[in-house]
């Protein structure tokens, strides 16, 4: 293994990040945050909201972020350098084993959505005013699962970015990324959903409600959720899936 | 100690439209039969061998869709070949990539530069990949733009060059890493005459160093000037191999003598029909005939006795030596251009 190569690959991708990060913060944490002002603020001082509501917001919020984070860091990216100008080839013409470039993107990713995940918890804690209750006592359980929520977004994102062109950007967010947001247990528990069965286990697929349902476990444990063991043990599948789709996906993309 | 280059009998068949790397027309379209769906396959390449010596310049010449692209792409990582071997020194190209890439530059045809980056870190970086320390990139990219007239672009974002600085840019980072063998595919395409005279002059010098050059190209006078040995390609399978002058001479009668009279008539063509080494002589107007012979200067002495015996006065003579144009249409019956 080459880690003077892998560094230096990552060492590029921390390099645009930098040039690119007002944008990037904005295009990732606005659309959440203002979800939390609106709903964690507005209303619930309003009182169209319980208090209670914001505290179960937050880690939702938190998932929400690092998706997008993660997604868009790995996806964006390979869809233009997989295009028509190959822009990518550059790298894949390093010395090192192609698999190891897909790896470092991954890696990359989780840095970003590790980031976005840790700034939501400041920022939506200003936006929210007095009210949020969470819980630290647990740093183990959610390191654990926050990594594996950032490593489902950006292996997601690679995935993604090798399979969608293109053209199909916008439908890529319409029909993957929002009903994904929608359906993610984000800003409700997996348990209100008890009264739609169907949807109920329906949104089981849905590797948002772990990531979501998993960081409200580790941080507002008080608020209904599901077992950390079970969304620790989905999460590990979905990303070992993720993880092998997105690897395979990006050989033959890489490779003609 | 230069590293050489060896082609075991390539196939390539894209059974998706091919990359984009590998051009148009030209293939050989060979429907197959593959499960229940007749699939269209497209054979880019069909059985390719042949040897690239340390040291040298190698030119792989063809029409578009030949197969130059897709065979640059097996020797450079990026098409998988469908069966055969390839060598990069001693490595097999497939087997053990990470070497292999070790050795290589590659200049694409079309400019795949970084966007994200400035000039001077698209070179910077591509040093950082492959393992140089700050000190030697810094100086490598700064020879570098010197060398290829863009130090005053330097720190411009390469999205707002133009495509002869994009391509320049993108020989200067093949160069980076200082790789034992350099692949240009159709390097001159896009550049205006002196910049291409420039590039020739800069893969000459590099060549100087010992380094493998090999390079695809569709102009003859590119073979021609800059090749020691060339390959002509054509529908997936090389046709002729050889130095340029070897491989010109083997056409018969392949120098054109183009000769202007006070006029031109039958009595005029056969006599020079009669001159040895003349093949044929075409007759193109009122005071001009092409005499089609295997030699060059030293039918003129002939030709003008000849005329002049026979009461023709000769105003004007241009040789043609043999040209690889003439070679390609001797081996496939096409022009070039076709």
């Amino acid at each position: 293994m080459n880690w003077k190569t892998f560094f230096a690959l990552l060492a590029r991708d921390r390099h645009v990040v930098r040039r690119n990060l007002i944008p990037m913060l904005l295009q990732n944490l606005l659309q959440p945050l203002l979800f939390t002002f609106v709903f964690g603020r507005v209303m619930t001082a309003s009182g169209m909201m319980p208090a209670a509501y914001k505290s179960m917001l937050l880690p939702g919020v938190m998932a929400i972020s690092m998706v997008l984070a993660g997604v868009q860091a790995v996806a964006m990216p390979l869809i233009t350098e997989f295009q028509f100008t190959r822009e990518i080839e550059d790298r894949l013409l390093a010395p090192i084993e192609i698999g190891w470039l897909a790896v470092e993107k991954i890696v990359a990713g989780m840095i970003q959505a590790m980031f976005a995940g840790l700034v939501v918890i400041p920022a939506a804690w200003l936006l929210m005013g007095s009210g949020v209750h969470l819980d630290f006592g647990r740093p183990f359980e959610f390191l654990a699962v926050a990594l594996l929520v950032a490593l489902f977004s950006s292996s997601g994102g690679l995935a993604l970015g090798c399979s969608v062109g293109q053209t199909q950007i916008g439908l890529m967010f319409s029909l993957v990324l929002a009903p994904m947001m929608m359906f993610g247990c984000a800003y409700y528990p997996w348990s209100a959903l008890e009264s739609f069965p169907v949807l109920h286990i329906a949104v089981l697929v849905n590797p948002l409600v772990y990531a979501s349902e998993g960081l409200r476990g580790a941080l507002v444990p008080n608020v209904p959720h599901m077992n950390t063991l079970v969304v620790i043990g989905a999460l590990a599948v979905i990303d070992a899936g993720l993880l092998v789709l997105g690897l395979r996906k990006f050989r033959q993309k890489a490779v003609s | 100690m230069g590293i050489g280059i060896r082609i075991e009998n390539l196939r390539k068949v894209f059974d998706t439209p091919p990359p984009m790397a590998a051009g148009g027309a030209g293939f050989s379209f060979a429907p197959v039969r593959k499960g229940p769906k007749k699939k269209t396959e497209l054979v880019a390449l069909d059985g390719v061998s042949f040897e690239i010596r340390a040291g040298e310049i190698f030119g792989l010449l063809g029409p578009n869709g030949a197969g130059k692209s897709t065979t640059i792409g097996i020797l450079t990582t990026r098409t998988r070949p469908t069966s055969g071997r390839v060598f990069i020194g001693e490595f097999d190209v497939w087997q053990q990539q990470v070497e292999a890439k070790r050795l290589i530059g590659v200049v694409p045809q079309r400019p795949n530069l970084d966007f994200a980056l400035t000039a001077r870190e698209i070179l910077t970086f591509h040093g950082a990949y492959f393992g140089q320390s700050s000190k030697v990139r810094e100086q490598h990219a700064d020879r570098l733009l010197e060398q290829f007239k863009l130090t005053d672009r330097a720190t411009h974002m390469v999205r707002t060059f133009s495509g002869g600085m994009m391509q320049r840019l993108s020989i200067a980072r093949a160069m980076m890493h200082d790789p034992e063998v350099l692949f240009l595919d159709e390097p001159s395409a896009g550049l205006d005459p002196q910049t291409r005279l420039l590039l020739w002059e800069i893969i000459r010098e590099y060549n100087r160093q010992g380094k493998t050059i090999v390079l695809t190209t569709h102009y003859m006078d590119e073979a021609d000037a800059l090749c020691e040995r060339l390959a002509i390609i054509d529908h997936g399978k090389i046709i002729a191999e050889g130095t340029p002058q070897g491989l010109k001479a083997a056409i018969p009668g392949g120098y054109i003598i183009r000769l202007r009279f006070n006029r031109v008539d039958a009595e005029l063509t056969s006599e020079l029909s009669a001159i040895g080494g003349v093949t044929q002589v075409r007759v193109l107007d009122e005071t001009g005939a092409d005499v089609y012979a295997d030699r060059g200067g030293q039918l003129i002495g002939p030709i003008v006795n000849a005329a002049q015996d026979a009461g023709f006065e000769v105003h004007d003579v241009h040789i043609s030596e043999p040209s690889l144009e003439n070679l390609f249409l001797h081996h496939t019956g096409r022009s070039l251009r076709d």
